[in-house]
């Protein structure tokens, strides 16, 4: 056993311990619910940070990893472990509900013991998918975790919830179904579901898998559940119903984690484990999401919702995560894992200005807003420098992302780098202006003239999300620092896996080879 | 063991359906003499628990009986348990319905006891006219009991249905058995296993084989021989409707099952019948089920999509035993898991609905079940567990089975069944989960004045308690099941 003991299987589980605890207050006490649920996810919040330092940096295995045999025929083994990949994300996970639970205090009034019960469910699930390493225990994790977002979504969402809610779910499902045939098949051809030994065993045996077309079949399985949940155009339309119609707290932890359990699926299993299918695939795939960057953008563009609007925002920016994984170089993945976390925070922060703004008014129309600078400054100047990070300015957390990511597109492919560049200045435009109709100018609405600004709580909230946010910003390399092992991992079991196209190198091109994706794959092919 | 009376030996082997005979005959004797419901009900209580539990005990005496015309091994000790299992449960949760419903309750649980013994055989025959009988016997009982409710229309119709399209499935099964001793001048299993090869690919073995099947396929609702299901299911009393999703669906596929298992021809023959089957009885059962908002008609249409999914193993059985030999086993594991998860879901869910159903089964809408989790919290995360069991989320019994089912498909190479199977699983999801949505997130409707507080009472808590611990149990630990279901010598006679 590795020094850390129990320390993975704690923060997995405290938070169900957590919610069956919460099941003893009295329904109607809500204070103390509140209450508990703080203290249990500050707890949480802190046991991840204890993560921290017994990850060791250099290190590219798995670390603090925990084993335990679970069921003995089909050999099921609860094993669980961190790497860099992982370990910020749930420290996500973690930040973003404690963050969840305060943004939730007032805004939750009925039924207040079940909410944060489904929110320290979510939290379980989530932090699940992201530490397993056993195929099985993850496809649990991930179904387990639908549950209570499905809920959070019907039972404390506006207007179009149960919609919203059956949508998600059906969506996720359809996805997940066939990566779980994929996983038996999986299984059917390494005997195990264990992520390391399958990983190894195709490592010996890179014919393992048969032939050309069922690794690409396993691929696709796996890849299009997992471009559902990030989600990838044109596979995005359950987000924005799903992201309008969920509460405050329920977007947040939507844009901020459940969208990246796709973009780690991917990273974690599409690319180690189906290196030549991922290669294959990856010209289609970049230029859907190249699609998804600007479509998303040009949607957000002409919102009239502001929610809508930030959801949209996610499916851009989501398309620049999917894009650096695809682009296979250290520096684009580096890149995109950043981008998870960055978008966690300032999109995060984002839906909770707009919640806030929604507790005061009830709408989301961006219409019905305008000058609201005047009555509320603090809420304004937060909004601007969460939107500021979000469209990438320097110093901030989202540059850093985006930047990564298009230099190692570029090194890849200009073609695509210069695509997704738009993105970044389309981004600009929807948040500025959609920032300006909202807080400058006139206030035309009567209603708008007296609306509080900020209380102390709501203040508390975003300040920790902007501390967070420009720590990302300056002293990104203490993430960075952190990730690059478990990139160069990946990387490295990418190139080890190619059996069918042991001739093509790793980095497609130089750029000024000028590959397109029409032509970049019939080259590929005809090197076979 | 030629005499005329049966050794001690043959007596051990079905002693299980001797307990449930006698103790359905004692509670007929006992009718004139007592009104107190709660007696019957305890008598009737021991008689199911005492059955399957004295089938353990016959499983010691392991071997065929009856000079081969029934087979004791883990196999149908396994349904032995099950449909004893069923029986007590089913029992438990009727004593409150009858009351409420004001039905005689001595001949409801003789009928069932008699049932349940019919099943027992069913899992047990090893020769088809032994079969038969337990399949008439089990038959018979259910026409009775799902038009227990004789004041009622909708239970009369169930039962009339019941009874024309039964009775002409079972002409087909005995029709077939006819051809196939026609064929090979046998009746017990094992000697139709050994024919000659002319015989066991004859055109009349093969008529025979497939009207078997289709009685067969008529008792688990197989599409197209499925369209009885939703409206018995609806007109019989609920706790009846508990058993036919559970009981005789486990008896008919035990059989299938060990016909399967035994006669390689049909092994053979039925593979590409299965194949469709399955497809046609999955998209039947789903598609059905999306349109319906009676509760007790959903899960009937659910119960029709199950046996879909069971039949996607019985087509990766043929795959897998095409090199002969055992090689078959983990199909017939995810088979057995299924139904044993399957049927502790169903009663579960089906209690649930006779007790929401209120007097006279008037609240069976989607729309009385609005806001269930207000007025009945419990009910309605029970009901919840067992809709995400049928739906197939981990956890829970369902998934499980379900999952076995996948690998066994996938290890025969049957991947697109696999993947027509995923599709209707997401078909599924929809409606189990519009149920559970409309019980947390819809606002009640006007209060049923029938029922201005929900209390169930004990018998039925103590069922849902049962099958829920038994449906989460199974989700995370299925271990000792499989390592019964797995072993070796499962069925005596495999070959």
């Amino acid at each position: 056993m590795i020094p850390g003991g129990h320390l993975l299987s704690v923060i997995i589980f405290f938070p169900a311990l957590g919610a069956l605890t919460l099941l003893f207050l009295r329904g109607d006490d809500h204070v103390w619910i509140r209450r508990l649920a703080l203290v249990i996810s500050l707890a949480e919040f802190g046991f991840s940070l204890m993560m921290l330092p017994k990850v060791v940096i250099e290190n590219k295995a798995y670390q603090l990893q925990e084993f335990g045999r679970w069921i003995k025929d089909p050999p099921i083994n609860y094993h669980v472990g961190v790497d860099g990949i992982s370990l910020f994300l749930v420290i996500l996970t973690t930040f973003l509900t404690a963050i969840s639970v305060v943004a939730s205090w007032v805004s939750i009034q009925k039924r207040v013991k079940e909410f944060f019960v489904m929110l320290l469910m979510l939290q379980v699930g989530v932090i699940g998918v992201f530490l397993s390493l056993d195929l099985f225990l993850f496809f649990l994790f991930w179904e387990v975790m639908l549950i209570p977002m499905a809920f959070l979504i019907g039972i404390w969402g506006h207007d179009r919830r149960l919609y919203a809610a059956i949508k998600f779910v059906l969506y996720t499902m359809a996805g997940s179904i066939l990566m779980l045939v994929g996983i038996i098949w999986l299984y059917n051809v390494t005997g195990t579901f264990d992520l390391p030994s399958i990983q190894q065993a195709l490592q010996n045996n890179p014919q393992l898998l048969g032939s050309q077309t069922t690794e690409r079949l396993l691929f696709l399985a796996f890849f299009v559940a997992f471009a559902i949940k990030v989600p990838l155009f044109p596979l995005h339309t359950w987000l924005p119903d799903a992201h309008v119609e969920a509460p405050t707290a329920g977007s947040v932890i939507l844009a901020g984690v459940l969208l990246k359990m796709g973009t780690y699926g991917m990273i974690r299993f599409c690319l180690p484990l189906f290196p030549d299918a991922s290669h294959h695939f990856a010209g289609p795939i970049a230029v859907l999401a190249i699609i998804g960057i600007i479509y998303g953008a040009l949607v957000a563009l002409v919102q009239p919702n502001l929610k809508k609007l930030v959801a949209y925002s996610s499916v851009s920016h989501l398309g620049f995560v999917v894009l650096g994984l695809f682009a296979f170089q250290q520096i684009s993945m580096q890149g995109a894992v950043y981008q998870m976390l960055a978008h966690g925070i300032s999109t995060g922060a984002l839906f909770l200005l707009v919640g806030m703004l929604y507790d005061r008014r009830h709408t989301f129309e961006i219409s019905e807003f305008g000058g609201l600078a005047t009555p509320m400054p603090h809420l304004a100047a937060f909004f601007l420098f969460v939107a500021l990070s979000s469209l990438g300015l320097p110093m901030l957390n989202g540059f850093i992302g985006e930047y990564l990511i298009l230099l190692g597109t570029y090194l890849a492919n200009w073609k695509w780098a210069s695509w997704a560049a738009l993105g970044v200045i389309l981004s600009a435009c929807y948040l500025l202006w959609s920032y300006q109709r909202v807080f400058f100018g006139e206030i035309t609405r009567e209603k708008n003239k007296g609306l509080p600004d900020t209380s102390a709580r709501e203040r508390w909230i975003l300040v920790t999300m902007a501390v967070v946010t420009l720590w990302m910003g300056l002293g990104s390399t203490y993430i960075t620092r952190r990730t690059d092992a478990s990139v160069t991992r990946v990387l490295q079991e990418m190139k080890r896996n190619r059996p069918y196209e042991a001739a093509a190198p790793l980095a497609p091109a130089a750029p000024r080879q000028n590959s397109d994706v029409t032509r970049n794959l019939p080259e590929r092919s005809g090197t076979r | 063991m030629n005499g005329a009376f049966p050794s001690t030996m043959d007596l051990y082997r079905v002693l299980p359906e001797m307990v449930w005979c006698g103790f359905g005959v004692i509670l007929m004797l006992l009718q004139p003499f007592t009104k107190s419901r709660s007696f019957l009900n305890a008598v009737a209580l021991v008689g199911t628990a005492l059955g399957g539990g004295l089938s353990l005990i016959a499983s010691a005496y392991y071997g065929p009986g009856f000079n081969g015309l029934i087979q004791m091994d883990s196999f149908s000790t396994f349904f032995h348990v099950l449909v004893g299992a069923v029986a007590f449960l089913v029992v438990l949760a009727a004593g409150p319905y009858l009351e409420r419903e004001g039905l005689e309750s001595a001949e409801f649980y003789a009928l069932l006891l008699f049932a349940t013994a019919g099943m027992g055989v069913l899992a047990g025959a090893q020769e088809l006219l032994t079969a038969f009988v337990g399949l008439e016997m089990s038959s018979i009982a259910s026409y009775i009991l799902a038009g227990y409710r004789r004041d009622t229309l909708k239970s009369s119709e169930s039962a009339m249905k019941y009874f024309l399209l039964g009775s002409f499935a079972t002409a087909f099964f005995l029709y077939g058995i006819a051809l196939v001793y026609g064929a090979t001048g046998k009746t017990a299993l094992d000697q139709i296993a050994l024919a000659s090869a002319d015989a066991s690919t004859s055109s009349m073995m093969k008529l025979g084989l497939s009207m078997i099947l289709i009685g067969l396929g008529f008792k688990v609702a197989i599409a197209p021989f499925q369209v009885w299901t939703p409206d018995v299911y609806e007109g019989a009393p609920t706790p009846v409707t508990a058993l036919f999703a559970a009981g005789p669906k486990a008896g008919a596929f035990a059989l299938l099952l060990r016909i399967f298992a035994t006669v390689p021809a049909a092994t053979h023959f039925w593979f590409w019948a299965f194949w469709l089957l399955a497809i046609v009885t999955m998209f039947a059962g789903n598609l059905g089920a999306l349109l319906q908002t009676n509760v007790k008609r959903l899960l009937a249409y659910s119960s029709i999509a199950h046996a879909g999914y069971i039949l996607v193993a019985f087509a990766a059985v043929t795959a897998m035993t095409e090199g002969g030999g055992a090689a078959g086993t983990p199909a017939y594991a995810a088979i057995l898991f299924y139904l044993l998860g399957y049927a502790v879901v169903k009663i579960g869910a089906f209690t649930i609905v006779s007790q929401l159903g209120g007097a006279g089964e008037k609240h069976l809408s989607l729309d009385d079940y609005a806001g269930l989790s207000q007025r009945h919290p419990v009910a309605a995360a029970a009901l919840s567990l067992y809709l995400l069991s049928l739906l197939g989320l981990p956890v829970t019994a369902g998934f499980f089975g379900k999952f076995y089912i996948f690998k066994a498909a996938v290890n025969s190479n049957l991947i697109w069944l696999a993947v027509l199977m995923a599709m209707n699983s997401i078909i599924g999801s929809y409606y189990y989960l519009r149920v559970i949505i409309v019980m947390y997130m819809r606002e009640p409707q006007s209060q049923p004045e029938s029922e201005p507080t929900l209390r169930f009472p004990l018998a039925v808590n103590v069922v849902l308690a049962v099958t829920a611990i038994a449906t989460v149990y199974f989700g995370l630990a299925p271990n000792q099941i499989l390592k019964f279901i797995l072993q070796p010598n499962l069925l005596g006679n495999l070959r």
